[in-house]
């Protein structure tokens, strides 16, 4: 999302997608583009909903005095049928002082408009929400390029484990980071400025619990508590380990995508589970099964104190798997 | 239940002579107090008992709970508009209703001789609904009668206050043969079927009924007791948990689904659905709010017949390691499944007594935890995973 170089203005924009960041960066960039042409541009939003047909002839209409105009129409998903013949008429023969910009949530609903809108030429800024862990990492990097610094993925990977998913979050974090460094960010960077995970869910606990790593699993379940996930989730994450790991050690050898299909689970979680079967005997399961059965009763009110009972599954789990090895 | 009318009220009430003797004694006039509690176990007859000393109550002609006078019938078929009957379908009783119902049962009574309110499953009463309805317990109005039930396992689950402002009659479990002899006269049951299902109903009435008349419900016993002899492996404990899980479900889907769906078709028919004209889509929007409050009572009650299911199960599970204990033991007592005797022979040979008491305690261990609210698939896993190791 550089500046554009060349002074000629795209006549329509359509940002697509709901990343909020991503969207009030696409509309922003687009009114300092048009501000760099002419300094004195009028900017101004309308909400797609609620705007008459006719107020939007009015001001794409050319202007007596002149001078360049940003129109940025918000939630264009929502424009009513008379304002969407309205607009595709006007994106035929846009007037080159005007800057359309045009948001869309990018899902099914109104979805003809933003076609017909592609069709006729618009311009399309990507703003969909970033779902993929790579993308994120991406993201991360594009950033600091962004803001003149450098950073590689092993550093975007930890500070999106210390940051969190979210987008406004990370770009913060991006441009605290550069203004505090000089640019240069690396992994011991971020581990100066960030310490600690702020997502752990309950089955980051489960999985360091169930494959023996007590340190892991405790210091996973204080975050998770810490960032205030509910005890019962991650009693029922450890129960749910333990069963993976019984029914897929149970069920045999085999390739895990033959057995996904006779436990009824997704084939990584399959092999996940045969890594983490080695070390349990039938007996060792039999007794992590039962404290987590007992774990699930605490959490829900038999014990005083719920951070605790899970402690101490996590403790009977790694006893259940040792004395199993004996 | 069905009700005959032409008989003694308390003809239904199975092998509890002594309690018949004082409620009777109570409705001619001799120890009538305001306030009962009737405690026993499961299937022991705890609403039957109320429903009979009710209509005793509003009997018209002597003696007391002749069963034909108009009185007397009104109220087993449930029409007395002065006894008012409260059956908890879901999880527990809500405040709003209780205090509805306490201020109705205010009234003077319109026909008979006294207001009666009869709360089923008084264990599952809110605290704040026990605090309601404790109001009008210690401050009876003139010709009140409050009839409450609870199973006898849990006494302390009505709050102590009521408990003791109430007269308890306590009611035991029916002898198998009494129940037998219920379902021959009452049902026609044949003398083989009416023996072999009330010693396995364990002295429930109502489930030695079902039992006798639905075949659908002697099949899914028949498969819980299979489970004992499919504990091969770890594998096969989750597989029989998942199976036991999916039984209780289905049948508890059975049971409420139809039900729900026709209370939906009314409740939408109520609120406009289906209307033509201007203003009519409009209308039901707005009403999905009462849709969503109708679904939170249906998901409730669909957990509590899930829960309900289960626990039969469990209670049939838990009979058949009496049967292998008692065996074991060569104890002079009736088995409860008899059908299964040579099984629960050829597993009393195999087993020492210890494991089988560690498999016993393990069912009760699971009925208890998920009394205690755990995720009913989890706790059934656990006991199933120590139903194998023994």
């Amino acid at each position: 999302m550089s500046q554009a170089s060349s002074p000629q203005l795209t006549p329509v924009l359509l940002v697509l997608g709901d990343e909020e960041l991503l969207v009030s960066r696409a509309v922003a960039d687009a009114a300092a583009r048009a501000k760099v042409v002419d300094p004195d541009t009028e900017v101004r939003e309308f909400d797609a909903s609620t705007l008459l047909p006719g107020e939007l002839a009015g001001l794409l209409s050319p202007s007596l005095f002149g001078g360049n105009r940003v129109a940025v129409l918000r939630g264009g998903q929502d424009a009513k049928k008379d304002l969407v013949a309205v607009i595709l008429d006007y994106v035929k023969a846009p007037d080159p002082d005007v800057t359309l910009v045009i948001t869309h949530a990018g899902g099914a609903k109104g979805k003809a408009f933003a076609d017909s809108l592609v069709k006729a030429g618009a311009e399309v800024v990507p703003a969909a929400k970033l779902s993929k862990h790579r993308d994120r990492v991406d993201f991360v990097t594009a950033e600091f390029r962004r803001l003149g610094g450098k950073c590689g993925n092993d550093a975007a990977e930890a500070l999106i484990e210390a940051v969190g998913h979210d987008l406004r979050e990370l770009a913060a974090a991006c441009s605290q980071l550069v203004a505090d460094t000089g640019g240069r960010v690396d992994v011991a960077t971020i581990g100066r400025y960030y310490k600690g995970k702020a997502e752990v869910s309950g089955f980051t606990v489960s999985d360091a619990a169930v494959a023996g790593d007590v340190p892991a699993a405790l210091e996973a379940l204080r975050w998770a508590l810490h960032a205030g996930v509910d005890p019962v989730p991650i009693a029922d994450a450890l129960a749910d380990g333990v069963r993976t790991v019984a029914r897929v050690a149970s069920a045999g050898r085999g390739s895990a995508f033959q057995l996904a299909s006779t436990l009824g689970m997704p084939a990584w979680k399959i092999e996940k589970a045969q890594r983490q079967a080695r070390g349990w005997t039938p007996e060792g399961l039999v007794a992590a099964m039962q404290a987590a059965a007992v774990c699930n009763a605490d959490v829900k009110g038999g014990a005083e104190d719920r951070g605790y009972a899970l402690e101490r599954t996590i403790m009977a789990f790694a006893a259940a798997r040792q004395g199993g090895a004996k | 239940m069905t009700i005959v009318s032409g008989v003694d009220v308390f003809a239904h009430l199975v092998g509890q002579p002594e309690a018949v003797a004082s409620l009777r004694a109570a409705a001619s006039g001799t120890g009538m107090t305001h306030a009962w509690l009737f405690t026993g176990p499961a299937g022991s007859g705890r609403s039957v008992a109320a429903r009979s000393f009710a209509a005793a109550l509003q009997c018209v002609s002597k003696p007391v709970g002749c069963g034909t006078c108009r009185g007397c019938h009104m109220v087993q078929t449930g029409n007395h508009p002065d006894v008012r009957f409260v059956v908890p379908e879901g999880l527990s009783i809500p405040v709003a209703l209780m205090r509805e119902l306490v201020m109705r049962a205010a009234t003077t009574p319109a026909t008979g001789r006294w207001q009666i309110l009869i709360v089923e499953d008084a264990d599952r009463l809110t605290e704040a609904a026990g605090n309601a309805l404790l109001k009008a317990v210690e401050e009876p109005p003139e010709r009140t009668v409050f009839l409450l039930c609870a199973p006898s396992d849990h006494p302390d689950d009505v709050p102590l206050t009521i408990r003791s402002r109430c007269r308890v009659v306590t009611l035991r479990q029916p002898s198998p043969d009494a129940v037998a002899d219920l379902l021959m006269s009452r049902d026609g049951i044949p003398a083989e079927l009416a023996a072999m299902v009330a010693s396995a109903a364990q002295g429930h009435v109502g489930r030695a009924r079902r039992l006798a008349r639905d075949p659908e419900a002697r099949t899914r016993r028949a498969a819980v007791l299979a489970v004992p002899r499919q504990l091969s492996s770890v594998g096969a404990a989750f597989d029989a948990a998942n199976g036991l899980i999916s039984a209780a479900e289905a049948e508890s889907d059975a049971a409420t689904a139809e039900i729900d769906a026709v209370e939906r078709a009314e409740m939408e028919t109520a609120l406009g659905a289906g209307g033509t004209g201007k203003g009519a889509a409009g209308a039901v929007r707005g009403a999905a709010g009462q849709l969503k409050e109708l679904e939170r009572r249906q998901k409730s009650r669909a957990t509590r017949a899930q829960r309900d299911a289960l626990d039969r199960a469990l209670l049939d599970l838990a009979g058949f390691y009496r049967d292998v204990l008692a065996n074991q033991w060569a104890a002079p007592v009736r088995a409860i499944h008899s059908d299964v005797h040579a099984v629960a022979q050829a597993a009393a040979e195999r087993w020492s007594p210890e494991s089988t008491l560690r498999r016993l305690e393990a069912v009760m261990q699971c009925r208890t935890a998920i009394d205690a609210n755990v995720k009913p698939r989890i706790a059934v896993e656990a006991m199933m995973l120590s139903l194998w190791k023994g």
